[in-house]
């Protein structure tokens, strides 16, 4: 309770309060006043984040107790928050990156009605708080509350633009594809309760608990969770919601769909890597599955023409990567790449949207071109995004990019030289997107060239930030053959860490790659990168709209592999069909119709049995000395009554 | 005597009387019959009465021997009131239909 | 005063009872209305203050008998007891709800209208208190009767052949619960009045736990009580009555019996079933939870196809609570602690998300989900609120659903994982439809009907607003309620050891 830090769950309240005030006022405040409390709030909470990063640092860790959620005998939940290395560096980069686009939100969505604004604020500072929600939590209980949280802010500003049913159906899908993880990390939680009966981080992972479960029991729940790690992370199956949800504002896909919300899958996992180190089976699973989508999101991504499509694809490709090294065992690198991915994604979305405004609303960047000279810091902040993402050093994509594959390469060769391929087609698809949309001649029209502007301050300041970011962000973890003691986010996260290092080690003999090794992996996949990226720059300077349909293989990477229509035909037509025919047959013709039958068969019966009632006295007298006829019968001759 | 005999006879009545009924259109010779069973009804239990009332536990009973003659009493008065109200509503219904038909009275089912 | 002359189950019960029974008397103005809403009023503050008496000291206050049909072993005895002291709540929160929704409805006749409510609300109050069989019984059909009168009277175009089958499917099941009550009964020990009456079996609940009745005996008779609560509650293949009878129904109406009556059935299984028929429970206990999985699974298929929004909600609750009977039946602490808590927060979701179909469908005229659209545009605040309490009701997190919900499945899992994981896929079809008809409702552009609606008037945006702060106070701090049925979860567990 004395401890400072317990203080931390001010940094939640302050978006919560944020979304209140824009939620319940909306209609009576100004943009100016309703964007300056939306942003205000990040900023408080960020000032309370590095506080609570420094203390940290410092070596102040904290479990704070609220109160309890749920506390019978068989059960407690509490709703506690943790504060340690690794969510205060997730608090750094949620509410700072978070920051820096409500900034640029303030900018961006002026042409909203004032209180369409306030409402996008509020939807945001709710987003922000459910996410800090889900990174502080100290069970997995607080986790998954954010975890359906963010789920349901994405939900409310993909499909922000509420008239379009396109964009309604993008954030339908959105939401139930990540119901569909999430049931999986319910099922995750049920098996933990049922098996130990808490569900709070140092419980779980204490000796004790951890010497109770089975190997089935590890690698059950961790296969489930990671189910819930690829609704959210949009991973290899339920990847398909990511890019449609592109449908909603470009700050809102910056700051959910590329720097936070899809990296909770990664953040989850690093947080229960004790259970994941535990679970080779499942090791195995993360990294294929990241593997896969790193590659398929690629090749989507190298024929997409849709500026922000590109994006998307290229987000889940690199989130990907991110399991990748979750799945051979890089955690400290997984989450370097979430850091550095979040500089470098958010300012590549966030210069996209800086196109997008100056183009009017227009996407395809069949109609772009030569949009450098008119926009100097948007183009310079692109083009060094564009070469953080690509993995050339000395940039931030280079040092955590190379950490995964250098990991990647002690798991299997095979997955370092897939990696490397998935690299070069990064590199190549980056570079067709900056050389379509800033250089050659402009191929819009008149209109739209007339209109071409930099666009102001609100939006520039973050771009820079954020290149400034996504150029430095790498040096807090330079590898050991450079410098020696160099990965200084390595040495703080090590505390999190501590307990998987120490078992991996003692289960598995390591040896670290030689220093040669690791530079001929480097130089390679750097070169690689280099020889993708010029050619694509040559290629598509001098791009021209073409009207031939493609045909082949462009054509099936046009189509994203036919997924979607894939899963349209073995999922949800089934289920449509299935639902009608309970619908039409079992319920109406089933069950209703055995109901009416009795009823019929009484009413018919009913009608037979009028006849009896004839009105004659006498046939009525009949009856009833029959009637004592047989009762007296049955009295004398059958016994035993 | 033998109670057998009673038995007998009130068989007898009793079989008259639902012939009685169920063969018969007048209303006044049904209710006559059904006079006679509940005739045959009474003597019967006069008759078990006596019967049981020689039985040592019937003989500490309160009123002794006089059970089923008092529910002879209470037959009677319900018959009576009985045979009011039934040739009441012979009368009506002789006056209504100029009948007393049984028969004819199947039109009320409509 | 209290405890001497009356107690609080006495004046739950009495109270409506007594204001039902004058409303019959009024004229046709408001006075009805009035009255009613005034009672349920007064109704409700007796609830809350009999949260403050609940402790074991103030006994007194909470049970009380009365000689009544001593000769047959029967006392009017009646008492508040943890499960019944939460209905009851939820009994009293929600008519005075549902009254002040529907204020601006005009009904004909309405002072029989209101009196029938009333009595109604009696009638639950009743079955929520009884601890003696004959009691509960008498309840149960008071609270049957006038519901069968209100919605063939008030209700919609199909009435008569909707409020029949209801009518049927419930008397059969209650005849057949008498048939089950009279077998127990003769199974019962002895009683022994004060006054030195004696009979040879006895009605009282605690005889009724009493009755060791042989395990092939419970086989059967276990069945004759628990298809008179499946049908109430209902439960697959049993509740075909029900989307008809939410259909066509009044609103006020099938708010009471959605939001409430449905737990009698849930209620009934608690207290009258389980433990009296132990054996039989741990029997049938796979049986009935498939059947209930069956059920959620079935239900929600049939809401992502229905267009009639009523119906959609009727089958939504359909699953919702074949989900509380599958997590009785598993009978954990985890499980039934759940389906408590979840027993007043479903009360309280469907009796919202009710007021919010019924306000469209008085907007439009129309309950077709395809002829609705763009609402969101017209009507923000009815929209924002019908979004919040759809959502609760799909059990979202930091809403009161969530942690009844996510109890009852961490309850079932413990008991089968395979019965959790299969019940699990109605998160996502849930999802599924009610997104589905958010979407259809209020977004996209408007239509003809919907061009010309306009938003909620203030009295039911204060009422919905109150439905909205439960459902958060209750997601986010759930542990009063929890402290309030802890122990009947424990009593509970203990009698069917």
């Amino acid at each position: 309770m004395n401890n400072v830090l317990h203080i931390v769950w001010l940094i939640p309240i302050l978006p919560l309060i944020g979304f209140l005030i824009n939620g319940l006022f909306r209609n009576s405040l100004s943009k100016s006043v309703a964007g300056f409390v939306g942003s205000a709030v990040i900023l408080a909470s960020f000032a309370l984040s590095i506080f609570a990063f420094l203390q940290v640092k410092s070596g102040n860790t904290h479990l704070a107790h609220y109160f309890n959620l749920i506390n019978i005998d068989a059960l407690r939940i509490g709703f506690d928050f943790k504060i340690d290395q690794l969510s205060s560096l997730f608090l750094l980069i949620i509410t700072g990156v978070g920051f820096l686009i409500h900034v640029y939100s303030t900018s961006y969505m002026h042409e909203e009605p004032s209180k369409d604004f306030a409402k996008y604020f509020a939807y945001l500072n709710l987003f922000v708080f459910s996410m800090l929600l889900l990174v502080m939590g100290g069970n997995y209980i607080i986790m998954f509350i954010g975890w359906e949280g963010v789920g349901l802010c994405s939900y409310l500003l993909i499909g922000f633009w509420f008239k379009n049913n396109d964009y309604t159906n993008a954030a339908k899908k959105a939401f139930i594809m990540n119901r569909i993880g999430d049931l999986g990390f319910l099922l995750a939680v049920f098996w933990l309760i049922s098996k130990i009966g808490t569900v709070s981080y140092d419980e779980v992972f204490s000796a004790t608990s951890l010497a109770k479960l089975s190997t089935t029991d590890i690698t059950g729940i961790t296969l489930l969770f990671f189910v819930g790690a690829t609704g959210k992370s949009a991973q290899i199956p339920l990847y398909t919601w990511l890019p449609d949800a592109m449908a909603g504002p470009t700050p809102v896909s910056a700051l959910i769909h590329a720097a936070t919300m899809v990296t909770a899958g990664i953040y989850m996992i690093a947080r229960s890597s004790i259970l994941y180190s535990m679970a080779p089976v499942t090791q195995c699973v993360v990294a294929i599955v990241g593997l896969s989508t790193a590659i398929l999101a690629a090749t989507i991504a190298l024929k997409q023409n849709d500026i922000k499509k590109v994006l998307a694809y290229s987000t889940v490709s690199q989130l990907g990567y991110m399991f990748l090294g979750l799945g051979v065992g890089a955690y400290t690198g997984a989450v370097f790449h979430v850091m550095t991915h979040a500089f470098f994604k958010a300012l590549l979305f966030l210069g996209a949207g800086s196109v997008i405004h100056a183009m009017g609303g227009e996407q395809d960047m069949r109609n772009m071109g030569g949009l450098k000279k008119h926009m100097r810091i948007t183009h310079l902040t692109f083009l060094l995004g564009c070469i953080a993402i690509a993995g050339i050093p000395p940039f931030s994509g280079f040092f955590s990019k190379d950490e995964i594959l250098a990991a990647a390469f002690e798991a299997s060769p095979v997955f370092w030289v897939i990696g490397v391929a998935g690299a070069m087609m990064t590199a190549f698809y980056m570079f067709r997107l900056y050389g379509m949309t800033f250089l050659g001649k402009f191929r819009g029209t008149h209109e739209q060239e007339h209109h071409l502007h930099e666009s102001p301050a609100a939006i520039t300041f973050p771009l820079i930030v954020l290149a400034i970011l996504a150029v430095f962000g790498g040096f807090v973890g330079i590898p050991e053959v450079f410098v020696h003691g160099g990965h200084k986010l390595a040495e703080f996260l090590a505390p999190v860490f501590a307990q998987t290092n120490a078992y991996v080690s003692s289960h598995h003999a390591h040896e670290a790659l030689s220093h040669n090794t690791e530079y001929i992996l480097m130089g390679t996949s750097v070169l690689l990168a280099l020889v993708a990226l010029s050619y694509a720059i040559n290629k598509f300077s001098k791009y021209q709209k073409t009207e031939t349909a493609s045909t082949g293989l462009a054509k099936v990477l046009e189509n994203k592999w036919y997924v979607d229509e894939l899963y349209d035909a073995v999922i949800v037509k089934p289920l449509r069909s299935l639902s009608a025919f309970f619908n039409n047959v079992i319920e109406k013709k089933g069950i209703d119709g055995l109901v009416n039958g009795v009823g019929k068969a009484v009413n018919y019966g009913g009608r037979q049995l009028r006849w009896i009632q004839s009105g004659q006295v006498g046939a009525y007298v009949l009856l009833m000395v029959i009637g004592m006829l047989v009762l007296f019968i049955i009295q004398f001759f059958v016994k035993n009554i | 005597m033998d109670i057998k005999a009673y038995i007998a006879l009130s068989l007898t009545l009793f079989t008259t009387g639902i012939i009685g009924v169920l063969v018969r259109r007048n209303a006044i010779i049904v209710f006559m019959c059904v006079e006679l069973m509940l005739n045959a009804v009474n003597l019967l239990l006069v008759a078990f009465s006596k019967m049981h009332a020689v039985s040592p536990a019937a003989k500490a009973s309160l009123t002794y021997a006089s059970d089923a003659q008092i529910f002879v009493f209470f037959i009677m008065i319900v018959a009576a009131a009985e045979v009011s109200v039934g040739l009441a509503i012979i009368v009506m219904m002789y006056r209504n239909t100029h009948s007393i038909d049984v028969n004819f009275l199947n039109r009320l089912k409509n | 005063m209290l405890g001497t002359y009356t107690t609080f189950p006495e004046l739950l019960i009495l109270v409506p009872m007594l204001a039902g029974v004058i409303c019959f008397f009024l004229g046709k103005n408001n006075a009805a209305k009035n009255v009613a809403l005034f009672a349920s009023i007064v109704t409700l503050c007796i609830s809350l203050a009999s949260l403050c008496y609940a402790d074991e000291k103030f006994a007194k206050y909470n049970t009380v008998s009365y000689i009544w049909l001593k000769y047959i072993g029967s006392t009017y005895l009646v008492g508040l007891d943890a499960t019944g002291r939460m209905l009851t709540l939820l009994t009293a929160i929600g008519f005075p709800l549902i009254f002040v929704a529907t204020y601006k409805n005009d009904y004909k006749n309405s002072a029989s209208f209101y009196g029938l409510m009333l009595l109604t609300q009696a009638g639950l109050m009743g079955v929520f208190c009884a601890m003696d069989a004959l009691v509960f019984y008498f309840y149960w059909e008071l609270a049957l009767i006038p519901v069968y009168f209100l919605s063939s009277k008030w209700g919609g175009e199909k009435r008569i052949q909707a409020t029949f089958k209801f009518f049927v499917y419930t008397f059969a099941g209650s005849l057949l619960m008498l048939i089950g009550i009279i077998y127990v009964y003769l199974h019962t020990p002895g009683r022994v009045f004060e006054d030195g009456t004696t009979s040879a079996h006895s009605f009282s609940i605690n005889a009724f736990y009493q009755a060791k009745l042989a395990v092939s005996d419970q086989a059967w008779v276990f069945w004759l009580f628990f298809v008179a609560f499946a049908i109430k509650m209902p439960i697959f293949p049993f509740h075909t009555w029900q989307p008809d009878a939410y259909d066509q129904s009044p609103t006020s109406v099938t708010m009471v019996l959605s939001g409430i009556m449905v737990k009698m059935g849930l209620f009934g299984v608690l207290r009258w079933l389980i433990p009296i028929f132990p054996a039989a429970t741990k029997e049938y206990a796979h049986l009935i939870m498939i059947l209930s999985i069956i059920g959620i699974i079935y239900a929600s298929c049939i809401a992502i196809v229905q267009d009639n929004l009523k119906k959609l909600v009727a089958y939504s609750s359909i699953a919702h609570i074949g989900l509380m009977c599958a997590a009785i039946f598993a009978m954990n602490a985890i499980s039934v602690q759940g389906v408590l808590l979840q027993m007043f927060n479903h009360g309280i979701n469907i009796i919202g998300l009710w007021i919010v179909v019924d306000q469209l469908e008085k907007k439009t005229g129309v309950k077709e989900i395809s002829k609705l659209g763009g609402v969101a545009h017209k009507a923000p605040v009815l929209t924002i609120l019908l979004v919040i309490i759809a959502l609760a009701n799909i059990a979202l997190p930091l809403t009161n659903a969530f942690v009844g919900e996510f109890m009852m499945f961490a309850g079932v899992w413990q008991y089968n994982h395979w019965y959790a994981a299969i019940a699990g896929i109605s998160i996502i079809l849930a999802a599924v439809y009610t997104l589905n008809m958010i979407q259809k409702v209020f977004y996209g552009e408007t239509k003809p009907l919907t061009e010309s609606i306009k938003d909620i008037a203030l009295h039911e945006k204060v009422i919905l607003s109150v439905i909205v702060v439960c459902i958060f106070m209750m997601g986010v701090y759930p542990q009063p309620m929890i402290d309030l049925t802890k122990h009947a979860v424990k009593v509970l567990l203990t009698i069917n050891q």
